[in-house]
């Protein structure tokens, strides 16, 4: 793969729900080793277009591609084995499992030789989740139960990992936690990170480079620093949100 | 007391058959939240591969124990493999095209999959009952006692009991730790809570779902041959009654566990047992089913079921 092409890029992407439409052709890339951010407000499509990228809903036209290889028509399944991970929306581990077994399907698609390795990092990136190994799912708390997303999806040792609001309803403390660990990752191992978030000041802040998403449109994209400083972004997304 | 024990025995075989029965409802219940009303279709299926498979072996009951036992290991993997395949064409066929349909289609293609496996047997095997000579004549004897009349009664433990339980608890354990430890079990756990999430971990959630009917179709055809030696008679719509009696064991035990279906398989076979033995045979079904209906009352998701609520 040559250094310029992106390690994901979504072309003119249009997907329906129904008759109904989400996005409106979206273009955006994630080149490696980035963290790179979408915000817009609720009902945007920011969580439709992650799910559009892992297969489920299929884009209706346009095309998403991966490490050169076109995804756009893979079963869910396949694509989440080409060493793409997602955290979604509203964490979705599973509650009648430990954590541990949570953290073992995760794993599920790597070879398990390096299991119990990839296992003490993320117990290391989140000490929590070591404590209550062997606890059900169900009975972490919110930001418990997004470390565990996001250790979960760790574990298949990604190339690209998806996160889809993982400060959503999490105390500010436990928020920042998260994101250190994001770009903890980023740093040391080269990370790369695709975050969709409506707390745009940390996530503007975190990434790169950032999209800003309006009703299932890209309106405007840049490094974070540039979006942080724009008019239209403050007034929109962070007046009142942060202070 | 002589005759408690013997009612107790009777009680376990019969309830082990329904327990491997209900099995394959509450686990395709779980997975994809559907009742499966051909899968006592399966098993009858699985009882009829089994007897075919023990003619043309030409057992006997009198062929040698050894030659017997492992002639009927033999007939069981037969059964087991080929039971399975109807267990998964049902699904591709019946099944899987109406996944994402509204929630009574495959409810009612399930009830067709049910007439069409009855009608095909009873054209392809004729309509009458298939009698099988007992192969295991004997067992043992474990008490004895003289009446005051005179009469001796005996408790007695056959061998095709001994076989009934002991295989029964074998298959059991060996499905209990396939659900526990191995990663098709927690593929199949993760399928049950959140399919959607399961695909996004790389599993293959239609293949984990036709694995889940075919280990159903496996226990069925298990229950199959255990109920095809231990009654000697089978006819083509054996599936029917024994399938209704297994899926209330699965929802006694409470649907969507499976030490619940086994628990509850026990239950209806030791009601069944011994309310035809000490009250009457005509009403065994009344009182099976009234024993559901009452466990419902207090205990809507069942014995072992659990409770809708999660928190999550």
């Amino acid at each position: 793969m040559n250094a310029a092409s992106p390690l994901l890029s979504v072309r003119g992407v249009e997907t329906y729900y129904g008759n109904i439409i989400a996005l409106r052709g979206v273009d955006l890339d994630v080149h490696v080793g980035e963290i790179v951010t979408l915000i817009g407000a609720n009902g945007a499509g920011k969580s439709t277009l992650m799910m559009t990228i892992c297969g489920s809903p299929q884009a209706r036209t346009g095309s998403v591609t991966f490490d050169g290889t076109d995804i756009t028509r893979m079963p869910t399944h396949e694509i989440m084995r080409m060493a793409i991970a997602q955290s979604p929306e509203g964490r979705r581990i599973f509650p009648r499992m430990t954590v541990l077994e949570n953290l073992q399907m995760g794993a599920g698609v790597t070879d398990l030789s390096h299991f119990d390795e990839d296992l003490q990092k993320v117990y290391e990136l989140f000490p929590v989740l070591k404590a209550r190994r062997n606890q059900r799912g169900g009975t972490l708390s919110g930001g418990e139960q997004q470390m565990l997303a996001i250790g979960r999806a760790l574990m298949s040792r990604p190339r690209l990992l998806l996160l889809d609001e993982p400060s959503l309803g999490l105390a500010p403390l436990v928020v920042k936690q998260i994101f250190a660990a994001i770009a903890e990752l980023n740093r040391t191992e080269g990370l790369t990170v695709f975050l969709v978030e409506q707390n745009a000041f940390h996530a503007l802040k975190l990434a790169h480079r950032g999209y800003v998403m309006v009703n299932g449109s890209i309106t405007m994209n840049g490094t974070g620093a540039e979006l942080l400083a724009r008019e239209e972004v403050r007034a929109a997304y962070l007046e009142g949100g942060r202070h | 007391m002589e005759y408690f024990v013997q009612q107790l025995i009777n009680g376990l075989t019969l309830g082990s058959i329904y327990g491997l029965i209900a099995i394959g409802y509450t686990m395709v219940y779980g997975i994809i939240g559907m009742i499966n009303f051909a899968h006592g279709d399966i098993f009858m299926v699985g009882s009829f591969i089994a007897l075919i498979a023990i003619i043309a072996f030409g057992l006997t009951a009198g062929s040698s124990l050894a030659v017997l036992i492992l002639a009927l290991i033999l007939v069981l993997l037969i059964a087991m493999a080929l039971t399975s395949v109807y267990g998964w064409t049902v699904e591709r066929l019946a099944y899987r095209p109406l996944r994402g349909s509204f929630r009574l289609a495959p409810l009612i293609t399930a009830i067709g999959m049910s007439i069409v496996l009855q009608n095909f047997v009873q054209i392809a095997q004729g309509a009458r009952v298939k009698p099988l000579q007992p192969l295991f004549s004997g067992g043992f004897t474990l008490m004895e006692l003289e009446g005051p009349t005179g009469a001796v009664f005996r408790v007695n433990l056959s061998f095709a009991q001994i076989l009934i339980i002991v295989t029964t608890v074998v298959l059991m354990t060996v499905f209990t730790l396939i659900i526990a430890k191995t990663s098709l079990g927690r593929s199949q756990r993760a399928c049950e809570q959140d399919r959607k999430m399961a695909a996004l971990l790389g599993v293959n959630v239609d293949r984990t779902i036709s694995l889940t009917f075919v280990m159903g179709a496996a226990l069925a055809a298990v229950a199959g041959l255990m109920y095809l030696l231990y009654y000697g008679v089978i006819d083509f719509y054996i599936g029917f009654i024994a399938g209704v009696k297994a899926f209330t064991a699965a929802v006694l035990g409470g649907i969507g566990s499976l030490p619940g279906a086994m628990l509850g398989g026990l239950l209806i076979g030791l009601i069944e047992t011994f309310w035809s033995a000490y009250f009457s045979i005509e009403y065994k079904d009344v009182a099976a089913f009234s024993i559901l209906a009452i466990v419902l009352i207090f205990l809507p998701s069942g014995i072992l079921g659990r409770p809708e609520v999660e928190k999550v």
